[in-house]
């Protein structure tokens, strides 16, 4: 045998000790081989900085779980108003950096004092709600539709990506604004903030869908023409079992990569949208509202556009970290 | 490749089974064939894939890949099947094994039509018909392990083996020549020249009777290709299988092969004993395939005069020339080839050829002697030894004297 590694022959299989080194594991006999899942996840664990990033958004749904918890630990609520703390005379907060205390660690809000640190871990529960929920609409659309689109081909492949590149070319933004800003006040026995919440993920996972359905479909289109399809056609395979068998493990990696790189343009959306004022309203707290009221006191009070300004930034920074880690885990060669 | 001599050794007492009665082989045997009989029968075969366009996905033209190939594959023989790059020797492979539905013609398998069975119709066909396929790398899901990979089939035809499946894989494995420990270990674990035996096991899972390889060594390493080409050999005499072996040139059917036919852009051109073949090849696109493989490159010419060489490349298989097909890349053109389509002849008893002007036989069209001036071209990159001697004559007469000064 002149194959590099390790050629194994029936008559002489390898010893026990061989076999040990060779699995990378002293257990039993049968060789336990490492799935692609298993080789990303140790290469993943090796990439620092998309550990650092894992670890912190680890922490920020910690934060958004335990949104009334942790405020009650540091004995604030989001909405109860400080008047006392305000300067009469300019409406911001008494005291230097935004009125910083042991109280308010990161201060008030101008006018009416809601403590800042509140606000903030609450804020997180509707970033990381709209971020989340809204690239699983997304990706749950995208991936049916690419894959109808790219295993059946044909005419249905036709209309679903005629629709997709119509969707990509809408001018998604303005049409959330308007649609967002027209939504009644109570609907499917939700009100006020919980319709714009719900109407805000499905609007936003509905224009994210066409993202993810033009990579699903390449993918299956590619992998449909793989030889193992026809091998599993050759032993009487059909085509659902072709499709959750054979296609769909092999498209959860690149679905994988696209939903961690999603959730943060959605919070980014969602910010926009609050930030422009469509989206969730006070006195429910959520970071681009917050940027938002904080812009007319930009130089009396700075730190009140810098703390929800870095919320953001950090939330952002650590998904993309983490989302690359995970493509660059994913995506190697293994992948085929 | 197979050259050595340890593979003749093999090659010769399994060229022995073809023909004559087969000797007892695997007790593993419960075939309904016996050997010598017909188990696959190929009649008027056409594969014509639709060219589509625009929105409404209409039909602009089509790709005739198979464009009306009979043959018949009988029980224990191989059958080798050769031809240039796009010939549709794929599209024929896929055709018989039915991963493709005719748009013409009748595939019989021991006697059944099996032409237009569906996926359900088919499934338990699929146990006596396998594939196996080129490459290596993209026949095995890197998501499933081996013993997956190869307990699929019982998994798919419902079947549980003696002892049960994994029982049955790791058999396998040891018959294919790999560790049966390595059941649990994905494909990425494994060179490719193990990955073609894993693909091989699971093609004899089911126990078939035809198995279909198609190119299956060619994406390997020229070291590790006798080695599977000898691994196919060995299982046919043990389990007393059929192949058809398509490969895209002559050495590697050579020795496995006991009748072999040449594919030209869908066509059959030529089909006959290895032997007589080898002996005495009848079609000139045989002969070309024969002298070596194909260089399109005419300014290379000088350099190998044994080699005859094929100018241009296979012509479009979406409008094929007409007449004998072949007729714009063959030195022996002559006007009856652009205009009628030679048909498959017996001209030698177990040797069919597709050809009015044969080599090595009476010719078919004697009254038609001018040869086309793209035929004269194509005799320069002939070299005297191989070109017959009147159409030899005939080129030297037009192309007066020039061949000389330009071989030199
Ligand atoms: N699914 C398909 N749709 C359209 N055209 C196809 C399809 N499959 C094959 N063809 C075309 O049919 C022709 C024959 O292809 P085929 O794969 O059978 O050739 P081949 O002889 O196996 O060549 P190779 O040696 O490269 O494998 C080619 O021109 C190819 O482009
Ligand atoms: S001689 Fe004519 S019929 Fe024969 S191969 Fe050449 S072109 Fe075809
Ligand atoms: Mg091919």
């Amino acid at each position: 045998m002149t194959a590099p590694l390790h050629e194994p022959t029936a008559e002489a299989a390898p010893s026990a000790a061989e076999e040990a080194v060779l699995a990378g594991s002293a257990e039993g006999k049968a060789v336990q081989g490492r799935s692609l899942g298993r080789i990303a996840w140790e290469r993943l664990k090796r990439d620092k900085l998309a550990l650092t990033g894992g670890i912190v958004v680890l922490v920020l749904i910690a934060i958004a779980l335990l949104a009334p918890v942790i405020t009650n630990l540091v004995g604030q609520d989001p909405e109860t108003h400080h008047e006392d703390l305000i300067d009469p005379l300019f409406s911001t907060p008494k005291g230097s950096l935004g009125g910083i205390s042991a109280d308010h660690p990161f201060g008030v809000e101008p006018v009416n004092g809601r403590d800042v640190f509140a606000r903030i871990v609450y804020g997180a529960r509707i970033s990381l709600l709209v971020g989340f929920l809204s690239a699983l609409v997304a990706v749950v659309l995208g991936t049916v539709l690419g894959v109808l689109a790219g295993y059946f081909g044909g005419w249905l492949d036709a209309v679903i990506s005629r629709v997709m590149d119509g969707l990509l070319a809408f001018p998604q933004l303005l049409f959330i604004i308007a649609l967002v800003s027209v939504m009644p006040n109570e609907m499917l026995g939700l009100t006020g903030t919980g319709v714009r919440i719900f109407v805000m993920i499905l609007v936003i996972g509905f224009f994210g869908w066409p993202y993810v359905g033009r990579v699903v479909r390449g993918q299956t289109l590619s992998l449909r023409e793989r030889e193992y399809v026809e091998a599993a056609r050759s032993l009487g395979a059909g085509r659902l079992y072709i499709l959750f068998k054979e296609l769909l493990p092999n498209l959860v990696a690149p679905i994988i990569v696209y939903t961690t790189m999603m959730i943060p343009t959605n919070i980014l959306t969602e910010a926009a949208l609050s930030f422009l004022g469509v989206g969730v309203k006070p006195p429910t707290a959520s970071w681009g509202q917050m940027l938002s009221s904080a812009i007319d006191y930009y130089d009396s009070d700075p730190m009140y556009m810098v703390i929800p300004g870095l919320a953001i930034f950090i939330t952002v920074l650590a998904f993309n970290l983490f989302g690359d880690g995970v493509r660059d885990a994913l995506d190697p060669k293994g992948s085929r | 490749m197979s050259e050595k001599p340890e593979d003749a050794a093999v090659t010769t007492s399994a060229q022995s089974d073809g023909a004559g009665p087969k000797p007892a082989a695997g007790t593993t045997l419960t075939k309904d064939a016996a050997p010598g009989e017909t188990l696959l029968k190929v009649t008027g075969l056409q594969k014509h894939f639709p060219i589509r366009k625009g929105l409404l996905q209409r039909q602009v033209g089509a790709v005739r890949a198979v464009d009306g190939i009979d043959f018949e594959v009988k029980s224990g023989e191989t059958l080798g099947v050769v031809g240039e790059s796009g010939c549709g020797k794929s599209t024929m492979g896929r055709l018989i094994t039915r991963l493709l539905e005719p748009t013409a013609g009748t595939v019989e398998f021991e006697g059944r039509d099996i032409t237009h069975l569906g996926v359900s119709g088919m499934r338990p066909m699929r146990r006596d018909v396998q594939m196996i396929f080129q490459d290596p790398y993209s026949s095995l899901n890197p998501r499933h392990t081996i013993g997956t990979i190869i307990g699929a089939p019982f998994k798919l035809q419902g079947v549980t083996p003696e002892g049960g499946i994994k029982k049955e894989v790791q058999r396998l494995l040891s018959v294919v020549g790999l560790n049966p420990e390595h059941y649990n270990r994905y494909p990425h674990e494994f060179s490719g020249g193990q990955r073609q035996r894993i693909g091989i096991a699971r093609a004899l899972a089911l126990n078939p009777k035809l198995v279909v390889a198609d190119e299956p060594v060619s994406a390997l390493d020229v070291s590790i290709q006798a080695q599977v080409v000898n691994l196919l050999d060995d299982l046919q005499q043990e389990l007393g299988l059929t192949y058809v072996i398509i490969a895209h040139d002559l050495s590697v059917v050579r020795h496995v092969s006991d009748r072999i036919a040449v594919m030209y852009l869908g066509k059959i051109v030529e089909l006959a004993d290895r032997e007589s073949l080898y002996k005495a090849p009848m079609h000139p696109y045989t002969k070309a395939l024969m002298s070596a493989v194909p260089i399109p490159d005419p300014r290379r010419r000088a350099a190998k005069s044994e080699r005859i060489l094929l100018k241009g490349d296979v012509p479009s298989p979406i409008s094929p020339p007409s007449g004998c097909r072949f007729h714009t890349r063959c030195w022996k053109a002559t006007e009856i080839c652009t205009t009628k389509e030679p048909p498959l002849l017996e001209l030698k008893p177990g040797q069919q050829v597709a050809c009015h002007h044969p080599e090595n036989a009476e010719d078919q069209a004697p009254q038609d002697t001018v040869l086309l001036t793209a035929a004269k071209e194509a005799v320069e990159l002939v070299p005297d030894a191989v070109v017959s001697a009147d159409a030899a004559q005939k080129a030297r007469a037009e192309a007066t004297g020039e061949e000389p000064e330009d071989a030199k």
